[in-house]
This record gives structure tokens, sequence and C-alpha cells, in this order.
């Protein structure tokens, strides 16, 4: 039998609101997948090193404070470096659309901006996982 | 507050209604739902009548206005003296562009200032740490030393405004700053009037600036009350937040229960310094939320008013009038604002200032249509502020103190979210208080299970949020929006270097270490806090120093 979806929920940066994080760890869980959150303050380094010690399939990152240029590139560069290029890369938060087309370049799959319904994230995983 | 003769007459009254006139009604149109509720999910009756308020003593429940227990209001006339104070929390990017904005709002009738802060600053780090990459200037302004606090506040007299800063964990500090910063503008600090928001509980359990673990925490929070009421007696040492609470999902007496525990603990912890009650307790104020639902927030505000004042006096045995009033300054709900038709937020932001307003607010910050896509442009701030304006000028509801009072439904629900946050403070204090309730994740799992509960409302349309499930449309991306230039980092970290250069570097150097000599013993901090400040230490460098010493919180994490 195939294994439940496994994802990390991250705070990267220094941005506590972590509402979100918290809604969509739980919903996912309810979803049947299997869901590990890392708290708040988490560094690119961090996120990586769980994302791998987990064995996740999913790395879903939440941030509000705008710092997200900076940050989803850095744990996508990150996780390839580790040789990681089959984990769906996922981000939402207070994300204006035009930063959405230079992320996707950069190697995020997706972004959830606010509003999102949760059936849609969770239709969106299940179809995209890349193993 | 009705005899009892009258009340049983009104009964049979009620009774016949309800088997007449109302049966009536409900076999041909039955009503909407099977049952009504608020935002907070607490059941709405069809009909408030004088039975929902017979165990409401008017003298003993209610009084008058600038009298205990408060319930009316803070303060005798309320807005027929003067409007409410209106604070727009500003900042972004560096000191000089904030300190333009401050200038602006200043100019367009604001009569208070509210600072923001970046992460970095919050948090006790320097633009020029490695952890702050990508969040310099990003949610509020970049502080580094004295000199970005020189900038922030230049041209703006410090004897004249009020000033709010939204700063906990490394609060010390930056009040440290603006004392000097006044003094350099010939302003003696008892002359300072203004707030720092200075409450790391619930930092941990909501908003997530901390820094140290809560006893080194707590010392400062005291070490603060007792500097202030000494030397500058006119500043509130704290601001006791319920708003970041509710932000994170809590319901409105979550709200007020998991806020007043939090004062409850400030409280024990300074009268355990040592401090008398009636010494610090008149300069605690505290900050709510103003969210969607207008009658429960206004029966939420008369409740902390009432709740606050009746634990200052029978718990802590306040003397002092001034100790038992609770003044609070309030936001409209952040987490209300869609990104989805932002136009709508200007409706909803009017409604919640509306709420604060009937409900008795000392100050009030209205948020901006944008601002659930970035932080807001000068239109939308200024639209921001005209809403209080309109509010305060236009609409007539501040010519009569506490308009709302008297009204069924109003003392009902003031009364229900009273004993609904009281039974949140006995379960507290079982526990071993507020402290000890965030270390065991109680107050944190209480609050994320209302957020659960309330998104899957919206999922099921249970809840209807206007543009996002229901009335949506195919829009553009809005244009227009504030950015950050990644250049400011880069602008800090040259002002770092130059005023490393330019100051007294061995000066700095005895200053720091006399801090850490004094963060390892009990003296009150500040003074030395103050003394390392005004040779230029930066920021990073006196949060560095005490964090050696009292090492950092760690959060528990859950879900």
């Amino acid at each position: 039998m195939k294994r439940p979806i496994r994802v990390l929920i991250a705070k990267p940066g220094l941005d506590g609101h972590d509402r979100g994080a918290k809604v969509i760890a739980r919903a996912l869980r309810d979803a049947g997948m299997e869901v590990i959150y890392t708290g708040l303050r988490q560094t690119p380094e961090q996120i990586v090193a769980a994302a791998v010690q987990e064995d996740v399939d999913v790395v879903g990152m939440s941030l509000l404070s705008g710092a997200h240029n900076y940050l989803f590139p850095k744990v996508v560069e990150l996780l390839k470096e580790q040789g990681v290029d089959d984990v769906l890369i996922v981000g939402g938060g207070i994300i204006p659309d035009e930063d959405i087309p230079g992320l996707k370049e950069a190697g995020v799959d997706e972004i959830f901006t606010p509003g999102t319904p949760i059936a849609k994230m969770v239709d969106y995983i299940k179809n995209n996982v890349k193993r | 507050m009705f005899d009892k003769e009258k009340l049983s007459h009104l009964k049979e009254a009620r009774q016949r209604w309800e088997v007449g006139v109302l049966a009536k009604t409900l076999s041909k149109a039955p009503e909407s739902k099977a049952e009504f509720k608020t935002v907070s999910g607490s059941v709405v009756k069809r009909l408030y009548t004088p039975e929902d308020i017979e165990d409401i003593d008017y003298e003993r429940d209610l009084g008058y206005p600038g009298q205990y227990p408060f319930t009316r209001g803070y303060q005798p006339t309320m807005y027929r003296g003067r409007p409410w104070t209106m604070r727009m929390y500003a900042g972004f990017a560096t000191a000089e562009e904030s300190n333009e904005r401050y200038k602006y709002l200043v100019s367009q009738g604001s009569t208070g200032l509210s600072v923001a802060f970046d992460l970095p600053t919050q948090i006790g780090y320097d633009s020029d740490h490695p952890l702050a990459q990508g969040e310099v200037g990003k949610v509020g302004v970049a502080i580094d030393s004295l000199r970005d606090m020189e900038i922030l506040f230049d041209g703006i007299p410090l004897d004249k405004v009020s000033t709010s800063m939204t700063i906990n964990a490394p609060a010390a500090v930056l009040l440290a700053m603006y004392i000097a910063v006044a003094e350099k503008q010939g302003v003696s600090p008892d002359k300072l009037r203004g707030t720092i928001q200075n409450d790391i509980l619930k930092e941990y359990i909501a908003r997530g600036t901390y820094i140290f673990p809560t006893e080194p925490s707590m010392r400062l929070i005291t070490d603060i009350f007792d500097y202030c009421s000494k030397h500058v007696p006119n500043w509130n040492t704290i601001s006791i937040s319920g708003y970041h609470i509710r932000e994170a999902g809590s319901t409105a007496a979550q709200e007020v229960g998991f806020t007043l525990a939090d004062g409850i603990a400030y409280v024990e912890a300074a009268i355990k310094a040592g401090l008398d009650v009636d010494t610090f307790a008149p300069r605690l104020s505290f900050f709510f939320n103003s969210h969607n639902d207008l009658f429960e927030e206004v029966a939420k505000f008369r409740a902390a008013r009432r709740l606050w004042a009746r634990i200052m006096k029978d718990r802590f045995k306040a003397k002092n009038e001034k100790s038992m009033m609770l003044k609070f300054h309030t936001q409209t709900a952040g987490c209300t604002l869609t990104a989805q038709q932002p136009d709508n937020n200007i409706i909803r932001v009017a409604m919640q200032a509306l709420a604060a307003v009937l409900g008795g607010t000392q100050s009030l910050h209205t948020n901006s249509r944008d601002e659930a896509l970035a932080l807001p442009t000068t239109d939308s701030v200024t639209i921001a502020l005209r809403t209080q304006q309109i509010i305060a000028n236009e609409t007539g509801v501040t010519n009569t103190v506490d308009p709302l009072a008297g009204s069924y439904y109003i003392e009902a629900k003031t009364k229900e979210i009273e004993d609904k946050a009281m039974e949140y403070i006995n379960k507290i204090d079982e526990l071993g208080g507020a402290a000890r309730a965030i270390d065991l994740g109680y107050i944190q799992k209480e609050i994320s299970d209302s957020a659960y509960k309330y998104q899957m409302e919206i999922e099921s349309l249970e809840r209807i949020v206007v543009g996002v499930n229901k009335y949506q449309v195919e829009e553009e991306a809005p244009k227009g929006l504030l950015k950050v230039d990644p250049i400011v980092a880069e602008m800090q970290k040259q002002k770092i270097n130059e005023v490393k250069a330019k100051r007294n570097n061995l000066a700095v150097e005895e200053r720091l270490s006399l801090l850490k000599k004094a963060c390892e013993g009990t003296e009150n901090l500040m003074p030395y806090i103050l003394n390392a400040v005004k040779e230029y230490a930066t920021l990073g460098e006196i949060c560095g120093v005490m964090r050696e010493v009292f090492g950092e919180y760690e959060q528990a994490v859950l879900i």
C-alpha cells in the first residue's frame, strides 16, 4: 500500500504569524496526509535539514513578512544542493501577484494567496506530488 | 434591573407573544437558520427583553462613566470632551522614509504616532545580522542604533506628541533610545507621553517576536514599571494585548480572558518584585481587536473594562481608582481583510471602527484596504484615517457616553462575555498562571482550535466572507502596491558601519560590560541600557549581551 503523503509545513524567517500555517497543517492532516510543523523562525538550512530528515514529499512554507523573495528561493536552492529535486514546493501568505512569476521561476511549484480554499490546496498537492 | 412583579407580568406577555404572534409568523415563514450565532460562535436569541438582564444591578454592574466598575467608560465625559486619539500604526523601510510618513499623518489630522518596527529590530538583531536577510525594513522601520531613532523623530517635538511603539522583547532598549532622543531635543523624560507594547506573554502565545525566556523577560518588564514610575511618569509602560490573540483566531471571550490573565501575571510579577500595586497599575494599558460582529465587540469592550476593575479591586486590593481603570487602544481586525475586492475592506474597517468607538476606546488604528496584499500606500492610509474622522465628526455617535448601554442584548452579551472570560481566568489560575499555561500550550491550543473551527466554517459556506466564498468576481491583480526596495538593507548596513566608525568604541565596550554585570545581578537594567544606548551601542549589541546572560526562549511547537 502506498504511504500517505508526507508534508513539512515550515515558517521561514522571523515572521511570527502562524495561524495560517497551523490551520493548513491541521487541514492536510484531516485530509489524510502526515504533517510535520517546524514552528517559528526557521532558517532555510533548518527547513531543508528537516525536509531531508523527515523524507517529506511536500514542503509548504508560510510567510507574511514580505521576505518571500529571498527566503523561498533560498530553500529551493539548498534542497537542490542536497540533491533533492522530487519534492513539491509550495508557499503561501501575503504574497503580491507580481512576485509569483519570479518565485515560480526560482523553482517554487505553486503559491497560494489569501482566500484560497483549503480543498483547492489539498487537490493541488494530491495531483502534483512528484513521488 | 426590574421589580419582580413587573418581570412576571412581562414573562406572561412574552409567552402570549410567542404562542400567538410569533408562532403564526414562524408557521408561515420559518427563519433562515435553525440557530443564529455571533462571529465568535456564541448563540444569539431571537429577541432580548428585560428578562435577560434581570440579574443585572445598575449601580453594581454599570454605574457611571469614570467611576467603578467603569462599564460605561473610562472617563466621565468620553468623546464630548475630546475624541479618541487617532493613531495610525506606520513604519517601513528606513527611518527617513518613516519620518516622512509620520509628518504626513500628523499634517492630515492624526493625533498620535504609532511606530511599526521591522522584524530584526523586534527580535533584537541589527540589519547586518545573517538572520535579518530579506526582512530589513519590510514590516516596519529598521532601527539599529540611536542614530536611526534621531532620524525617525527628526522635526517631531516629543513633548507635543504621544508615541506608541509596538516593541516587546527589546522594549527597554527602544524606550531608552526614545528617552535619549528627547534629551537631545531638550525634553525631559517626565514630559514624555506614549506607550510601549512590552507584552511578552502574548508574544509567546500568538505574535512570535520573543527573545528571552519567561523569567528574565518578566524582570525586564517589571524593571520598566519601576523605572518609569520614578522617571517617566506619564508613560504607559505596557500595552497588554488581546489584538494578536484575536488575530491568531480566538473568540471574543478568549480575547478578554487570555489578555486579562496576562495582565494578572504582570501585576503579580511586579508585586513580587516589591512594587506597590498603586504605583504601577495606573500606567498599565490594554490593546484590543475590533472584529466584524458589531454588538459582540461593543459588549466585549465593556466586559473587559468591568472585569479588570473587579480584578484590580478584589484580587489585588488596589486603592487608587486609576489602578482599576482599563484604558485601551483598538485596531480593526487585520484578519478580516480580504485580498479579493480590496475596496470592500474600507466598509469592514468602518464598521469595526464604529464598534470600537461605541465600546469606548481611547485610541484607534484603522487598517487600510490593501493590507491583505502589502503594506498600505499613502492613499489607502488616508482613507483609513478619514474613516475615523467621519465617525468622529459626522455620525453623531460621540454625542453621548456609552450609547448602547441599557440595550437588553448588549447588557446580556456584556455579562456573558465577562462570565466566559472569568472561566478562562479561573482555568489558567488552576494551571498555575498565564506563564505556566503558555508553557503547557493550553492557551495556544484553545486559540488554534477556535481558528480551525472558524476556517472550516468558511470552507463549508456556513460563514460567508463577501468576495471570497460568495459574490466572487474575476479581477485583475491590484496595481500600485507599496514595495520596500531591497536597497534599504544595504543602506542600513552602511549606516551601522558609519556609526561604529564614529562612536567611542572603548566607551561602548565599557557600557556593554557594565550592562552584562547588571544582567547577572538583580539591579534595575534600565539605567545600564540607557547608558549603552547613549554611546550608540547598537540594538543588536545590547540584545546580544542580554542573550548571552539570559539565553533564548524555546517555543512549544504544536498544531
